[in-house]
């Protein structure tokens, strides 16, 4: 089975709901863990990788959450095929940038994902849709009790679980809500936002994760500090950061729409009518209308129906995902052009949208 | 836009640094600017900035100056200095001086809180009920109390028997 028949077609990849997910996209959780004594994956040859690959791999496959899971080596993908992967948030940038001796495994429901040999042995995460930080914990935190029965994991009694980084040691965790926050950018509340944010020891990040723009004005928020601090507490601290920031979020809304509706509705119908009408458009201005006509979703100026299709949009007129839907080599000009097309023609069925009375 | 580092000045100095393929940007006010050495770029690392002030002073410092060399895994500390990563989980033995310096400026504290393996866990519970047990053998030879202390050495022996806990061999 290829990476493309196993992953959710995009419709039903970007359908996956949760709670509170009008703001929050998805929740993750992420641990590093290492073997004790083989060198990480960084300083590693191609045959220590390989080797450290082959105790790796079956024991991840193993895992009964993994029946059914699809795993492969990071060299028998193609560079599309990673692509796919990084836009999916299956895989890290860094990961999709490897080869040999390096892994991965998904499971059925892609809600479990472990990367092998990318900056640490293991890259393990659990995603869920919306905001469920304690169940995607959970989850991990069994399948990690399950893994360590058969690997020796690198652990110190002073700096708990051992990373290439030192940035990731003692819980190895990262935990992270993805939040659509069109209204604190249209706002301008947002740079207070992310400011306050980062003083409570938290990371402000853009779509892709570290060193990547807030495209479609989605942020990822996520702890920063690993060491000293125990899950449950990391968990808890971000858990109510973001129920504040999703109140920030309703508030700047609730107030655009009271003060500013012009404004607001002047940025949603422009949105729309480049979307409905462009001719060549980049993949950065798509995600941008996009998060617009999602925000006019959420206000109800579009029927509700029109929720899916910006949702599934947003991922199909990425680059990779818009490359595979045609056999031939595309150019970035090709794509704008091809991703004008697609949009325009799945926007005729969408009504113009119409603020309330 | 306000200064990254005082968060109070107006930011005058815009910085980006590509690394790789990750470009990192900085706003700076004169001030900060001025204090991090910024207008002399070569002597200026981004790395302090992003990672926390004063960072690659405690990186260098945690490199040390030596060229220690870590058996395991061959990384030195001028690999560790240029990535700012290990090379296996024994360097965090071999290249420990410093090492809670640096940690200290990343994180909440200097000692693990949390999750730990638990065949890790048995086996350490299991030390500390020896160490116990060996000094309450002690006290009660020094006291002469030889009931007493034949129990404790039948106790001894049954935990020393005892099968190690099942830590893995990769």
């Amino acid at each position: 089975m290829t990476i493309h028949e196993f992953l959710a077609p995009p419709a039903e990849a970007m359908h996956r709901r949760g709670p509170r997910d009008v703001i929050v996209m998805s929740s993750r959780v992420r641990l590093a863990r290492n073997l004790a004594g083989v060198p990480f994956p960084g300083s590693a040859k191609k045959p220590a990788r390989l080797q450290a690959l082959q105790v790796l791999r079956p024991a991840v496959e193993a895992l009964p959450a993994m029946a059914d899971a699809f795993s492969v080596a990071m060299d028998e993908l193609s560079p599309l095929d990673k692509q796919i992967l990084v836009e999916r948030h299956l895989i890290s940038r860094e990961h999709a940038a490897r080869g040999p001796g390096s892994g991965l495994v998904v499971n059925r429901s892609e809600t479990l994902c472990v990367m092998i040999n990318e900056e640490d042995h293991l890259r393990m995460q659990s995603i869920l849709p919306g905001l469920q930080l304690r169940e995607t914990w959970a989850t991990l935190d069994a399948v990690d009790t399950q893994l360590e029965r058969r690997l020796d994991y690198a652990f110190s009694d002073q700096f708990g679980y051992l990373t290439a980084c030192p940035t990731n040691l003692g819980t190895g965790i990262r935990v992270s809500a993805m939040l659509h926050l069109p209204g604190l950018v249209l706002d301008e509340q947002i740079n207070p936002i992310i400011q306050s944010v980062n003083k409570l020891g938290l990371a402000v990040r853009g779509l892709y994760g570290e060193g990547t723009e807030a495209l479609g004005n989605v942020f990822q928020v996520s702890n920063q500090m690993t060491l000293g601090e125990a899950e449950p507490a990391i968990l808890e601290r971000l858990e109510k950061v973001v129920a504040q920031i999703i109140e920030h979020e309703e508030n700047a809304r609730a107030r655009l729409l009271e003060k500013k509706a012009k404004m607001l509705f002047n940025h949603i119908g422009r949105a729309f009518g480049i979307l409905a009408n462009a001719h060549s458009i980049s993949s950065k201005e798509t995600m941008n209308l996009l998060s617009l006509m999602r925000l006019g979703v959420d206000l109800e100026l579009f029927e509700p129906a029109a929720r899916a299709v910006a949702d599934e949009l947003f991922l199909t007129t990425q680059p990779g995902h818009l490359q595979q839907q045609h056999s031939e080599k595309l150019s970035t000009e090709d794509r704008d052009y091809l991703r004008a097309d697609m949009l325009r023609e799945r926007l005729l069925a969408v009504s113009r949208p119409k603020p309330r009375a | 836009m306000l200064c990254t580092i005082c968060k109070e000045k107006e930011a005058t100095v815009h910085l980006t640094q590509i690394e790789g393929e990750k470009m990192h940007k900085l706003d700076l006010c004169e001030d900060c600017a001025k204090q991090k050495g910024v207008d002399d770029p070569a002597g200026f690392s981004l790395a302090d900035l992003l990672m926390g002030l004063g960072v690659s002073q405690e990186m260098e410092r945690a490199s040390g100056g030596s060229d220690l060399r870590c058996p395991t895994c061959g990384h030195t500390q001028a690999d560790f200095k240029k990535t700012g990563r290990f090379g296996c989980s024994e360097c965090y033995t071999v290249f420990s001086e410093g090492l809670e310096a640096l940690l200290r400026t990343m994180h909440k504290d200097v000692r693990h809180a949390g999750k730990a393996p638990a065949a890790r866990l048995q086996l350490r519970q299991r030390q500390q009920n020896l160490l116990r047990l060996q000094a309450e053998l002690a006290k009660a030879i020094s006291e002469e109390n030889f009931e007493l202390a034949a129990r404790l050495r039948d106790d001894i022996k049954q935990l020393q028997a005892l099968p190690t806990p099942a830590v893995p061999q990769p």
